[in-house]
């Protein structure tokens, strides 16, 4: 835990005690500690297990069950592909391949300068929009293969303007 | 208790209401093939489906261990229906699991190979993808083999249970799941203590202690000085390796096997124990009389000092500074009784007997040799001796009984012996304390109240007219509860003994494994009981010895006389004594 600045120690602590009278508050706590911090390394889950008292094997399990917890830090943009049945079948492979050309990362990966994270999900129930992409909640629909190289460019503009 | 009629295979009975179906089905006498209910619902119940019964009312098939009966239910184990399913249930577990049973250590204990011969699975009935594997053996303890794990969740249970701890847990999602430390560490970059009682319930060879059998082989080879010593809780449990009832008292039988294997001499640990004893009670006086940090707690099991450093590092301090015994043995092994016997401490080989998979890490430690030499160089488990005996063509239970070696050392009082189960070395510590302190023998030696097996005992003792406040823990689950009023500065005790193992070293990590399935003449009820019979065998050596107190040792009287002064001299904290690092969790 040497690695955790102070302030960090105290805004986890914090929201662990948001939910003392909770019975079971490890998915709320691991959820805000998500939001907050976009990861949840194992020194936080460390944290996390004294304050609460959940071993550190339960909550690395309950991390590494769910894919909305993440253990390495995620991108500024988080790029969600749907490939639930609906999409599938309306080429959401070739469109996960197409960023994945585009930014140079696999799936489940970060760029190297920390902008783009790309990850395949399941049915996020948008099948009427089929196939939909969502980009740090907003949502892409029906969007074409040839549509990907554009997106990317415009949140790089953005980047590079800000 | 309210009831409720059923029927199983047809036939009519009576049975609890609340009672799973496995559960009921046992009170009538029948066995469903299964795996999680032979060891005390400790598993992720339901989850391996070999139990699958038929029971009226239900949809589908339903496993036995967790369903409950009703009223009125009809169960059928022995319909096509039911034995398929069980069958597939085990074949399904077969493949994914690596199938090298006649290398597998675990051969002949696997619970796993029991249950596909009961339920008749077929071989390479399904075959395909396999899990991704781990194999972890950088501890010196215990080796973690996750291609042999099928996920039961009965080592995750136990360390929970046991120690509160939680280093094991099911990690990742789906067909990757796998059973492990946060991060698929080693147990050797995780807090874990090693105490091993994750092995003593793995049903497969998933998690085994580490084999030193060769090294002793290699020693044996290499016309080696080779010795060995015993601890107390091995005798009390050795016999079940060879189908005896458990807590039949093998000390005979043991130490002939011993002679037989080719030791050059077989002492009892439990002369150390008395020693221990003797430093442990004047170091726990000094502290009374002269303001030392108070309370004292025993040093003497090597999961609980590993626990100690990994979470209570600010309390090191109040561990006493004994090394424990069979590492105090091996160091006068190495040092008096090589100088009075002409043997070059280089040539001498000790291999200690534990009941421990703990003990194997804790004589790599540093700090625990003299001279450059470690004080023990080996250390097999009761299971691993048990092995040993077998190979070399040995009929143990044939065996006519000999003596332990005790020229010069190895002698022991009945306070030695009572070491290997909770409450032990607190009683012989106290037997010792309160002559030294009253300068009188208690009247009645045994101290009832820090005997069994209750979570915590305490206790108060008017010694010499000063009444000593103790406590006894084991089980780290336990002992936190004494650790943190320490902290909070509430302790009201002088003196605590901790044990790493819930019921001591009886019930140790290295001790023979209690599966009831290959148990089929032991009580029902076994899991409940073998340690409380296993302690017995040893309050009765305890009882049986013509000398219970430590002090009364004329091998350690003589000892002290001819080589150490006296308790806690320099010569003996040179030899006896050790020291404790805090250290840190998941270090890198």
């Amino acid at each position: 835990m040497a690695h955790l600045q102070a302030a960090a120690v105290e805004k986890i602590n914090a929201i662990c005690d948001r939910y003392v009278n909770e019975t079971t508050p490890l998915m709320m706590i691991l959820s805000d500690i998500q939001k907050e911090y976009g990861y949840i390394p194992l020194e936080v889950q460390e944290l996390v297990s004294a304050r609460t008292g959940v071993s550190v094997a339960d909550i690395y399990g309950v991390v590494t069950f769910y894919s909305f917890f993440s253990l390495t830090p995620k991108g500024k943009y988080v790029i969600g592909v749907c490939l639930g049945t609906a999409c599938y079948v309306k080429g959401a492979q070739q469109i996960v391949d197409k960023f994945s050309e585009v930014i140079g990362i696999k799936p489940g990966e970060t760029s190297a300068d920390g902008l783009f994270t790309l990850d395949a999900l399941r049915c996020i129930g948008a099948c009427g929009i089929a196939p939909a992409v969502t980009i740090n909640g907003k949502v892409y629909p029906k969007l074409t293969v040839d549509a990907v190289p554009k997106i990317v460019e415009e949140y790089k503009a953005m980047e590079a303007n800000a | 208790m309210a009831k409720v009629t059923i029927k199983i295979e047809g036939i009519p009975f009576e049975v609890e209401a609340g009672l799973t179906i496995l559960e009921a089905a046992k009170a009538c006498g029948f066995e469903i093939p299964s795996l999680c209910a032979f060891n005390h619902g400790e598993c992720s119940k339901g989850s391996c489906r070999v139990c699958l019964v038929e029971a009226t009312g239900a949809r589908g098939l339903v496993a036995a261990c967790v369903y409950p009966v009703a009223e009125g239910m009809e169960i059928t184990i022995s319909s096509p229906k039911a034995t398929a399913a069980r069958r597939t249930s085990v074949e399904l577990l077969l493949s994914n699991h690596n199938k090298n049973c006649q290398q597998c250590e675990k051969n002949g204990k696997c619970e796993l190979l029991h249950v596909a011969k009961l339920t008749g699975a077929r071989d390479d009935m399904y075959l395909g993808e396999q899990t991704p594997t781990t194999l972890d053996k950088l501890t010196p303890s215990i080796v973690r083999d996750t291609s042999k794990c099928i996920l039961c969740g009965r080592c995750v249970e136990r360390c929970k249970n046991a120690h509160g701890l939680g280093i094991l847990g099911f990690e990742q999602r789906g067909f990757n799941t796998i059973v492990a430390p946060a991060e698929d560490r080693s147990f050797a970059s995780s807090p874990c203590i090693l105490c091993g009682q994750c092995v003593s319930v793995c049903p497969t060879g998933a998690l085994m202690e580490v084999s030193e059998i060769d090294k002793v082989d290699e020693a044996m080879k290499a016309g080696k000085y080779v010795v060995v010593q015993t601890a107390p809780a091995v005798r009390a449990a050795l016999g079940e390796e060879f189908g005896m009832p458990i807590g039949t008292l093998v000390t005979g039988k043991m130490v002939a096997a011993l002679k037989r294997l080719g030791f050059k001499k077989v002492f009892d640990t439990n002369f150390a124990a008395d020693l221990t004893i003797m430093e442990e009670a004047t170091e726990l006086l000094n502290r009374i009389q002269n303001g030392g940090k108070l309370p004292m707690i025993t040093s003497c099991s090597p999961g609980w000092v590993n626990y100690a450093e990994y979470n209570y590092g600010d309390l090191l301090p109040h561990l006493s500074s004994c090394k424990s015994p069979h590492e105090m043995f091996g160091a006068i092994l190495k040092s008096y009784y090589c100088g009075k016997n002409g043997i070059d401490p280089k040539d001498m080989f000790v291999v200690s007997i534990m009941p421990c998979t703990a003990k194997k890490s804790e004589k790599e430690r540093p700090e625990l040799s003299v001279n450059g030499l470690p004080d023990v160089d080996a250390v097999l488990t009761t299971r691993e001796l048990g092995k040993l005996i077998k190979r070399s063509g040995i009929n143990f239970v044939k065996l006519p009984d000999a003596e332990f070696d005790n020229d010069i050392v190895g002698d022991y009082t009945g306070a030695g012996v009572i070491f290997g189960t909770t409450g032990g070395v607190m009683e012989a510590a106290l037997r010792t304390a309160a002559y030294k302190l009253s300068g009188k023998e208690l009247t009645k030696v045994e101290l009832e109240e820090v005997r069994g097996f209750d979570g915590i005992k305490e206790a108060a003792y008017d010694l010499g007219g000063k009444t000593v406040k103790v406590a006894v823990a084991h089980g780290m689950k336990n002992a936190k509860v004494l650790l943190d009023q320490i902290r909070a500065g509430k302790s009201e005790y002088q003196f605590i003994e901790i044990m790493g193992c819930p019921g001591g070293c009886i019930a140790g990590g290295g001790q023979p494994y209690v599966q009831p399935c290959f148990l089929p003449n032991e009580d029902a009820n076994i899991l409940d009981t073998y340690k409380a019979k296993r302690a017995s065998a040893l309050y009765q050596e305890d009882e049986s010895r013509a000398l219970r107190v430590s002090h009364k040792n004329p091998q350690i009287i003589e000892l002290y006389n001819a080589y150490l002064g006296e308790p806690n001299s320099h010569k003996a904290h040179e030899l006896l004594h050790t020291t404790y690092t805090a250290r840190e969790k998941y270090k890198n």
